[in-house]
């Protein structure tokens, strides 16, 4: 099957973007970038460097050396609220088997742990406790001393790949295809410890879970390698809604169906999950899914939104979206509501996207028919940024400053909307002439 | 002294001075015409008919006791520069006009023969029947044998166009000076160093007629005197007499520099240009411990013993006796340095005098834009010096003051210079001061910079003077001891700005090169089944020439509209600016000669030198050795030493057609591979802050012109193409002979705006796939097309990022890129345009390139064009405001916008930078479509 990708070509009235910088450092690929205040952020990667940029200017602040292995997971690690001083701290984990707390404002390493078993594969911070876990091959519980408080039994060789955090002090881990609830016992008055215990098992994924993220308090969302897509209770953990199966399952017999499972399955593994209060938004195989939570159904894709696999999704503010892919490319859509009906069929779920023949065309023409009561919406690429020359890792959202993204060529670049920047630099020019003083021009 | 009658000098300063100001002007039937051969040909550029000699030069002539005035040498040093101009006669003429031929021997009142340190006399005479016009030059050097001591000479300026040396008098008087100071200086040297040699030898003949009185009287005991010992008694007495004078004498010359650093107009020779200096420019910390005795170092290692001679007592002074050459009257060393730096004065003033000037008014006006120079200009010939900045803003200043105050008692600003620059590190040791002097070294440094600066005020004032005496052949026209107590007003009066020559336009319209039907725009996108028609009309039918002359005219501003502070303060500067450039440029052309054979001369010299320096200092000229041999491994390992590129010492070479060396210049145009190689060899390594960029030199920029104009007459798309450059679009020029595209590269480069003053955003020439980074560093590229392997990279790499760049398809000829129906690039490059000179060419863009620059400052620093007028004013409203400035005040049209919009955000961000860090390049980009264009 060959769908092509939709272009925009070199017109994007709508892309702000006209202006980028090329921040080099890394020597390796470049896999996670992490915002630490308004202006700042962290990139590291595969070299076992953590950089901190400014991006606003572009200007390398800090190089962290500490680590002697690839970077494994980055998160800032925010001070309490409460907390006069501000002091803004990211811990990194390495396939070292460490855990480095480093200082943001002074570049130094505050504190490292080197007492894991594995490698720590993923980072969260719960802030209301004020305590972090490190999650590999088990869950560990670390105030902000570094203290370990607590630990679960050794889980499997894979380790929880994921964590979110849940209402009631508890803790959603992606172990493999099973999802953990564990709940977090804190320290109270009576007791010192901190314990923290296995609640329930859930074991509806087929494949590897590879996305985990919260909806809000009451929802949160899984993804999995097969395109499973299920959205659970926060409360009660309980499934309140699944889409599985990205690929046209009623076309084919179930023979097809494993080949096709093997040969695609890289187009179906959901790697990316990103959401607002409304929809959940998929990044599965090289397309983009608009899951509406509400109405329960997909209600907007791009099929084939990248040349390659989609890494990264986010929503922005604006009804927009970005994606960034192995192509090396960042895309800007839209979710526009359709005001026709017949620009574009809007499939009832996964199951119609794939078109193959004719009784796939009636399908979709009976969908239509039956959805047209309802509000269509579709997602309109607005713009692309090309810059790197192989995948984009990652991107980070900067609002007004721009836009943040890494790649495995070992650049980051940062994006910018160059009237804004012209702007800026105005403003700036004439603060200087008035510091000057006589606006006499010298250099 | 000769006199001749037609002579009027003005040896008086004070009174003739104010004189010639209250007198009414003189009539014009008495005035010498502007272009004496004007009625010959409408061209004043033309070869003068009347002339014998087809260029300047510089000649140098005698007054021998022996024969009369007789020429000794030309610079430059061919036959072929005077022609059928004859040199005797000249001579003659310019060696009767020596007003100051003065006495020396004994004068009244006085024991001994007193040396008189004569000032040097400057004049202006012109020959209006051989058609020669002179500065004149005249010195006189001491020679022990010589009638008085004295030789009187004089080097002087020849030159077909009197207003040339009218108009450049000052310069000329003060390159002259320093030439004409290097003689003396090492005269001063040879004449002490020959006191000694006789003194040792009067020495010695004393001795010897001592003893052999002695022996006379032990042999004679008769007890009375002999006619014989009575001779030789005699003849001790004269020579005791005798050594007694030339003690005198020796104490006399050695004394000269100290006593000359109380007079204020004293100017002490300097080489800037010595090796010395070249060195520590490019090595400074070897220096600090090189410094300190140079000199001595190089020219004083080994002296071998002076074995005196015997002295007859009759030495007559017969004619046939052969006179000193002046080599050894000089010392060979600065005889060497000497025309060395008459060489630098021939190209300096070399060409014509309209080009010299306007190139003045050019670097004066230049300096004045200091915030959007480094976009199009060659910033490093506009380089000064710390030093020299000091001095320009010293002259700005306290003006007034400074000319009223007499000199001596102006306090002199020791700061203004640095020391390092201008200490003198060749005369500091050789001659040596009295023996009074415990530190002549530190005298030496502290003191010439003040004299330094007082000579260069002096400049300012100094005046010149109209002619008065048009009467037969011989015209003095000025004399340059003229006016130190000129008023400001008056020396302004007095400077000939109005004057300023007119081009003559050329109106002779030749046939179109190009046909416009050949144009053919091939689109890629499905939209714009308009755009031949527009691309078309980029090239409007019927150009007027003349309007679009006077426009350009209005845009820049020209001399006219300069007040009288600025002119002041703009002759001041310019010429330092001259000075200073032919500084830089005497280090190159020193290179060779003292740099890189250093030894033999070395060799050469210590013969000379004994009875000056008693003890060699061995230890230094090891070090001395050393770092000679340090820097000329610096020079070959770089190929082409970045900074010194730019120092092509021939700034003025294009212009004289007569050049020789200009036919191979011609000859070699079409093969850009050596000079494009040098200049990637450049690019490769300009990110390095340290050197500025070294942009082209002369040859460059003609080379470049022509090559543009030839892509501009060959190319129908040029226009879109330079638009890319201009509007900071990386154009990659795509090909597989490296020779075509570098020759495209550089017939571009002179299109593209620097990002900063130490950064050419150029490439001639990649092999590799390009990268983003590559579009962020470079905004014109040569590329390879490769062979098939690479070449899917290669091509993935440019369609991937097809929308950085535009693509120049030089195996092809294509273009594609963004549309463009501005009308700023047709003006810049006009397939139609009457230049020929690819020079002449360079020159036009970069002034149309100037004007654009003002655009662009304008629109950066205007207030409220960036900024809300209130607080209410929305960003919308200042956007309109903005777009309308651009529009309908700077009269843009189209796409020129975004032109001036970039070069804007390039002052912005230059202006913004902090000077110690490098500057982070933004690569900016519009999302626009490409159109491939066809011819």
């Amino acid at each position: 099957m060959k769908s092509s990708v939709q272009t925009i070509g070199e017109e994007q009235i709508q892309n702000p973007y006209t202006e980028l910088l090329v921040l080099r450092g890394h020597q390796d690929i470049v896999r996670f970038l992490v915002q630490i205040d308004e202006y700042r952020f962290a990139s590291a990667g595969d070299d076992g460097i953590i950089f901190l940029w400014n991006a606003q200017t572009g200007e390398k602040l800090f190089e962290l050396h500490g680590h002697t292995h690839k970077i494994t997971a980055v998160t800032a690690f925010p001070s309490p609220s409460a907390c006069e001083d501000e002091k803004y701290l990211i811990l990194t984990a390495s396939a070292d088997r460490t855990v480095i707390v480093w200082d943001c404002n002074s570049g130094r390493q505050v504190q490292k742990v080197t007492s894991f078993h594995s490698t720590v594969k993923c980072l969260t911070v719960l802030q209301r406790l004020d305590v972090w876990l490190s999650g590999g091959s088990d869950l560990c519980v670390w105030n902000r001393k570094l203290d370990l408080l607590c630990k679960t039994s050794h889980l499997t060789e894979a380790g929880v790949s994921a964590l979110v955090e849940l209402p009631k002090t508890c803790i959603a881990a992606a172990v493999g295809k099973e999802l953990t609830i564990f709940r977090l016992i804190a320290s109270t008055n009576e007791s010192e410890s901190w314990d923290v215990i296995e609640v329930k098992r859930l074991v509806d994924h087929q494949d590897n879970i590879l996305s985990l993220i919260n909806v809000n308090d009451l929802t949160f969302v899984t993804g999995s390698h097969v395109g499973e897509l299920i959205v659970w209770d926060a409360l009660d953990w309980t499934k309140q809604a699944s889409e599985c199966g990205f690929w046209d399952s009623s076309l084919h017999t179930d023979t097809q169906q494993e080949i096709k499972l093997t040969q695609n399955q890289k187009e179906i593994s959901i790697q990316c999950l990103a959401s607002d209060e409304e929809c959940v938004f998929a990044a599965v195989g090289k397309g983009i899914y608009v899951y509406n939570l509400q109405m329960k159904r997909v209600i907007a894709c791009q099929r084939t939104a990248h040349d390659s696999s989609v890494l990264h999704i986010a929503k922005l503010p604006n009804r927009q979206l970005l994606s960034c892919s192995e192509d090396g490319s960042l895309r800007i859509w839209e979710l526009r509501e359709k005001q026709q009906l017949s620009a574009e069929p809007v499939p009832t779920g996964f199951f119609n996207m794939w078109g193959f023949g004719r009784a796939n065309k009636q399908a979709n023409q009976s969908a239509k028919k039956t959805q047209e009561s309802l509000t269509l919406y579709s997602l309109e690429l607005i713009g692309d940024l090309i810059g790197h020359s192989s995948a984009v890792q990652m991107f980070l959202f900067f609002g007004e400053l721009g836009l943040v993204t890494c790649s495995v060529d070992h650049l980051i670049i940062l994006w910018k909307d160059g009237e804004r920047e012209s702007q800026l630099r105005s403003l700036t020019l004439f603060q200087k002439l008035e510091q000057n003083g006589d606006l006499q021009l010298r250099f | 002294m000769i006199s001749a009658p037609d002579v009027v000098a003005f040896t008086k300063e004070e009174e003739l001075e104010e004189e010639a100001y209250d007198e009414p002007p003189l009539p014009e039937e008495y005035s010498v015409p502007l272009y004496p051969f004007a009625t010959y040909g409408a061209n004043p550029w033309s070869k003068l008919s009347g002339s014998k000699f087809p260029r300047d030069f510089i000649l140098i002539s005698e007054f021998s006791e022996q024969v009369g005035p007789q020429p000794l040498l030309t610079i430059p040093d061919d036959a072929k520069v005077s022609g059928t101009f004859d040199l005797n006669y000249f001579s003659l003429r310019i060696m009767s006009v020596d007003y100051q031929a003065s006495f020396v021997g004994h004068p009244p009142g006085c024991a001994y023969p007193k040396l008189n340190f004569v000032e040097d006399s400057k004049v202006v005479l012109g020959d209006s029947k051989e058609g020669a016009f002179a500065y004149v030059h005249h010195l006189t050097l001491y020679d022990l044998e010589a009638r008085g001591f004295v030789r009187p000479f004089c080097m002087a300026y020849i030159s077909t166009d009197e207003h040339k040396i009218m108009q450049l008098f000052q310069e000329l008087s003060a390159e002259f000076s320093k030439a004409s100071e290097c003689l003396k200086t090492g005269n001063r040297k040879a004449f002490a160093n020959e006191l000694e040699k006789k003194l040792k030898d009067l020495d010695y003949t004393r001795t010897v007629l001592h003893n052999e009185t002695e022996i006379q009287k032990k042999a004679n005991d008769k007890g009375y005197y002999t006619t014989q010992a009575i001779e030789k008694a005699n003849e001790l007495a004269s020579v005791e007499k005798s050594i007694i004078e030339h003690q005198d004498l020796l104490k006399q010359i050695r004394s000269y520099p100290y006593r000359k650093m109380k007079d204020s107009d004293f100017h002490p020779y300097e080489p800037e240009c010595a090796p010395d200096q070249a060195n520590a420019s490019f090595d400074l910390d070897s220096t600090t411990s090189h410094h300190d005795e140079p000199g001595e170092t190089h020219l004083y290692a080994r002296l071998p013993p002076y074995t005196p001679k015997l002295i007859k007592a009759k030495s007559a002074k017969c004619f046939d006796k052969k006179l000193k050459t002046l080599e050894e009257l000089c010392d060979i060393y600065f005889f060497t340095q000497t025309v060395d730096q008459l060489n630098q004065i021939e190209r300096t003033f070399r060409g014509d005098v309209c080009y010299l000037l306007t190139n003045q008014i050019n670097r004066a006006l230049l300096k004045q834009q200091t915030i959007v120079n480094f976009l199009f200009e060659d910033v490093s010939v506009l380089d000064e010096k710390p030093a020299e900045k000091h001095l320009a803003g010293c002259q700005g200043c306290p003006q007034d003051t400074v000319n009223t105050k007499s000199l001596e008692e102006f306090p002199i600003p020791k700061v203004l210079i640095s020391l390092g620059s201008y200490k003198s590190s060749v005369e500091s040791v050789p001659i040596k001061m009295d023996p009074e002097m415990e530190d002549p070294q530190e005298l030496k440094v502290s003191d010439p910079p003040a004299e330094d600066h007082q000579e260069n005020l002096e400049y300012l004032d100094a005046d010149i003077k109209g002619s008065i005496s048009s009467g037969e052949s011989i015209e003095v026209l000025g004399t340059e001891k003229s006016a130190p107590v000129l008023t400001k007003s008056e020396s302004q009066a007095s400077l000939p700005i109005s004057s300023s020559p007119h081009m003559v336009r050329n109106k002779a319209v030749s046939g179109r090169t190009i046909s416009e039907d050949s144009i053919e725009v091939l689109s890629t996108c499905p939209s714009e089944s308009l755009i031949p028609e527009d691309f078309k009309a980029s090239y409007p039918s019927a150009i007027n020439e003349e309007t679009y002359a006077d426009d350009e005219e209005g845009g820049i501003h020209f001399s006219p509209s300069l007040t009288p502070d600025n002119m002041e303060e703009r002759e001041g500067r310019s010429e330092q600016e001259h000075l200073l450039q032919v500084d830089s440029a005497c280090c190159i052309g020193k290179e060779s000669p003292t740099f890189l054979e250093p030894l033999p001369d070395l060799g050469r010299k210590h013969c000379d030198d004994d009875g000056v320096v008693s003890i060699p200092p061995q230890p230094y000229r090891q070090a001395d050795q050393g770092l000679h041999v340090n820097f000329s491994d610096y020079l070959s390992h770089d190929g082409v030493p970045g900074g010194l590129l730019s120092y092509e010492p021939d700034p003025h070479y294009l212009l004289s057609s007569r050049d020789v060396s200009k036919i191979s210049l011609d000859e070699c145009s079409d093969s850009t591979s050596y000079m494009s190689s040098a200049a990637s060899t450049c690019s490769d390594r300009s990110p390095s802050p340290a050197h500025p960029i070294s942009h082209f030199n002369e040859r460059h920029k003609k080379k470049a012109g022509q090559n543009a104009l030839r892509f501009i007459r060959q190319y129908p798309f040029a226009h879109p193409a330079i638009y890319s450059l201009l509007s900071g679009r990386t154009l990659v020029v795509l090909g597989e002979d490296e020779a075509i595209v570098k020759k495209l590269v550089t017939a571009l480069s002179i299109f593209v705006p620097n990002c900063s003053a130490y950064t050419k955003p150029v490439k001639h020439w990649v092999t590799s796939p390009l990268h983003i980074m590559d579009f962020q560093k470079w905004k014109l590229i040569g590329l390879q097309r490769v062979g098939s392997p690479a070449r899917a990279s290669m091509l993935h790499s440019l369609t991937r990022y097809s929308r950085y760049v535009s693509i120049l398809d030089a195996d092809s000829k294509t273009l594609r890129c963004p549309l463009y129906k501005g009308t700023l690039v047709p003006r810049l490059a006009d397939h139609r345009t009457q230049i020929k000179r690819g020079s002449t060419y360079y020159m036009q863009v970069q002034s149309a390139l100037t004007q654009l620059c003002s655009k662009a400052f304008l629109y950066a620093f205007c207030h409220h064009l960036h900024l809300p007028i209130n607080e209410a004013e929305v960003e919308e409203s200042i956007a309109n405001r903005r777009m309308n400035f651009l529009k309908l005040q700077l009269g843009l049209v189209n796409e020129d916008v975004k032109i001036v919009q970039y070069l804007a955000e390039l002052l912005k961000l230059q202006y913004l930078q902090e000077p110690g860090r490098g500057a982070t390049p933004q690569l900016r980009f519009d999302y626009v479509p490409s159109f491939l264009y066809k011819i």
